[in-house]
């Protein structure tokens, strides 16, 4: 469209329900300022792409399995048409270690989360109010580890722990034990451990995000009214970062409820969690319809999780 | 706030958790220069043969190679994609525009191994090989949040007013967004793109599940831990690798410092 063409379009065209003409709200984008059709055509453009993809690879997939979830078997043709069968989902709901697996996932991810925030917290203070002119510098220091590969973290840990292991072989070296200890590797602990310290940098920018945002003249007028540090510290500081504190917890929470690839690598068949399960059902056991309802239990226990975490803090805020 | 001596605790207790965060990483560099397959204390001695022999491995540089493919190709999708939900969220107004900006965050909250059968269902209804295209449409799945994350708070801190202004002048809309609005957030897009690209870089548990018989790095990696004598040989390209990352992250904060 041409520059004149599109200068001259300056009445409004009646908009559809759905259309794009820009509400007065849209941050004083007028109509009849050039805003008009070129607008809603490029919107066209704009649009499709991101829907089609998020349709086709996100949408269709997760209602795919949650149709496979009430076939009965994958015998026969994928695509044919099946009776939908509760199967499944009465024989998970029946299935005690299920529910138990699920719920010590979740008591797991709710563990790793918390120590990682509390042991974030102070990491995040340091940071916002003592590291003065070098705290970009420390900052980077401290995400190198983050951005180092997830699987090689793991991995270091496998050989941190294992019986060669590092910390076995320093102890025997310094004449602390005789004997290797084989309880470091292969259970829940030495999986909580591994993810508390993948998820320790993360859980850092959410805090130092909430703590930067503190007005620094709240701090001076509660010293003018006498308030001593730790007073500071309880009234204004830490209520002022709870948004980022919540927000923390929960972007560890999440990933860490639906873990299989660390309890793979160091928890073995003691340490493994639902999503171990969900995994074997789509490998080894090839029971897809009843691994698609084991999956559709994990997706919905998430998704209420995350509602019930909105309702508490403001997503709005960790987008800034 | 107050006195600087209240500032030691706290400093020792930060370079106290780095020095713990660095421990593994550098006993990994240990291994990779150790002379003994195992690593156990005392240090039997140092060597580089392990860098030497990865260049004797091409199944292992593949895997380096088709990682960087992956990477490259979804974090562009992603890039793209992401900032058209972006530019559709902050500056224009239509009925499914929460839906949009719900939809492209949403694949934050999926668990991974739920997306990665999910996906797995899809690829094999509609008899779609596996292979490094599906791996790499998932990536883009997943690199979209963060894209739209990062290039949405540039846009959003970007006055309309200078918009307003172009099309006042005569630009059309595609126009105003070639020339103002993306000169504008390209700083933010080349950020997104190299977070998008380390997502991808670095993705195991929806790539095990999506490789075929091409493997990324992290895949071919796991295929190889049960070989204790190949695991040294691995490192020594990890270690590598996790140098490309670091220099693409720190290009990436140079650019956003820049701004």
């Amino acid at each position: 469209m041409g520059r004149s063409e599109s200068r001259a379009v300056t009445t409004p065209v009646p908009s559809r329900p759905s259309d794009t003409l820009p509400h007065p709200a849209a941050r004083g984008m007028g109509e009849g300022r050039g805003g008009g059709l070129d607008r809603r055509a490029t919107f066209r453009w704009l649009y499709l792409p991101p829907l089609l993809w998020l349709g086709l690879f996100f949408l269709i997939p997760l209602s795919l399995m949650a149709a496979f979830s009430f076939r009965a078997n994958i015998r026969g043709n994928l695509l044919q048409w099946w009776t939908p069968t509760l199967a499944h989902y009465t024989s998970l709901a029946a299935t005690g270690s299920y529910w138990r697996l699920l719920g010590i996932s979740a008591l797991m991810a709710f563990g790793v989360a918390t120590i990682a925030v509390i042991l974030a917290y102070p990491v995040a203070y340091f940071l916002a109010f003592r590291a003065g002119r070098r705290a970009g510098l420390y900052l980077v220091l401290l995400l190198i580890p983050f951005w180092t590969s997830y699987l090689l973290r793991v991995m270091a840990w496998k050989l941190m722990l294992g019986t060669e292991g590092v910390i076995n072989s320093f102890l025997q070296y310094v004449g602390l034990i005789q004997e290797p200890l084989t309880a470091l590797l292969y259970n829940r602990n030495a999986v909580v451990v591994t993810l508390i310290y993948v998820w320790i940098p993360f859980a850092t920018l959410p805090i130092l995000a909430a703590l930067q945002r503190i007005e620094p003249n709240l701090f001076e007028a509660a010293a003018d009214l006498g308030a001593r540090p730790f007073q500071q510290f309880r009234r204004i500081t830490l209520p002022l970062s709870l948004s980022g504190v919540f927000g923390a917890f929960f972007m560890v929470f999440i990933p860490t409820i639906g873990e299989y690839v660390t309890p793979l690598l160091v928890g073995g068949s003691r340490g493994s969690m639902y999503g171990n399960i969900i995994q074997d059902f789509f490998t080894k056991a090839a029971n897809w319809p009843l691994g698609s309802a084991l999956s559709m239990v994990m997706l919905v226990t998430t998704l209420l999780l995350v509602f019930i975490a909105t309702r508490i803090i403001n997503i709005r805020d960790l987008l800034e | 706030m107050n006195g600087r001596g209240r500032a030691l605790p706290l400093s020792l207790y930060f370079f106290g958790l780095i020095a713990l965060l660095y421990l593994p990483i550098a006993v990994l560099f240990l291994f990779s220069l150790n002379a003994n397959i195992s690593l156990s204390f005392p240090l039997k001695g140092l060597t580089l043969d392990w860098y030497e022999k990865l260049f004797d491995s091409p199944a292992v540089l593949r895997a380096a190679r088709n990682s960087l493919v992956v990477a490259a190709g979804s974090g562009f999708a992603a890039t793209i994609l992401g900032t058209m939900v972006s530019i559709l969220y902050l500056r224009y107004q239509f009925r499914a525009r929460e839906f949009l900006m719900a939809l492209a965050v949403l694949p934050l909250i999926v668990p991974y191994i739920v997306l990665a059968v999910a996906l797995l269902l899809l690829f094999s209804v509609v008899n779609i090989d596996r292979s490094l295209w599906t791996v790499g449409i998932a990536h883009t799945v997943v690199a979209l949040p963060y894209v739209v994350l990062i290039v949405a708070s540039r846009l959003a801190g970007f006055d309309p007013i200078l918009e307003e202004a172009a099309m006042d002048l005569g630009a059309d809309y595609p126009t105003t967004l070639r020339r103002i609005v993306l000169p504008v957030i390209f700083p933010a897009m080349v950020s997104a793109y190299i977070t998008a690209f380390t997502v991808s870089f670095d993705e195991f548990a929806l790539a095990l599940f999506l490789a075929g018989t091409e493997p990324t790095f992290p895949v071919y990696l796991f295929s190889q831990l049960r070989f204790a004598n190949r695991l040294p040989v691995m490192i020594a390209l990890a270690v590598l690798l996790m140098l490309v990352t670091l220099t693409l992250v720190f290009i990436s904060e140079r650019i956003r410092r820049a701004e």
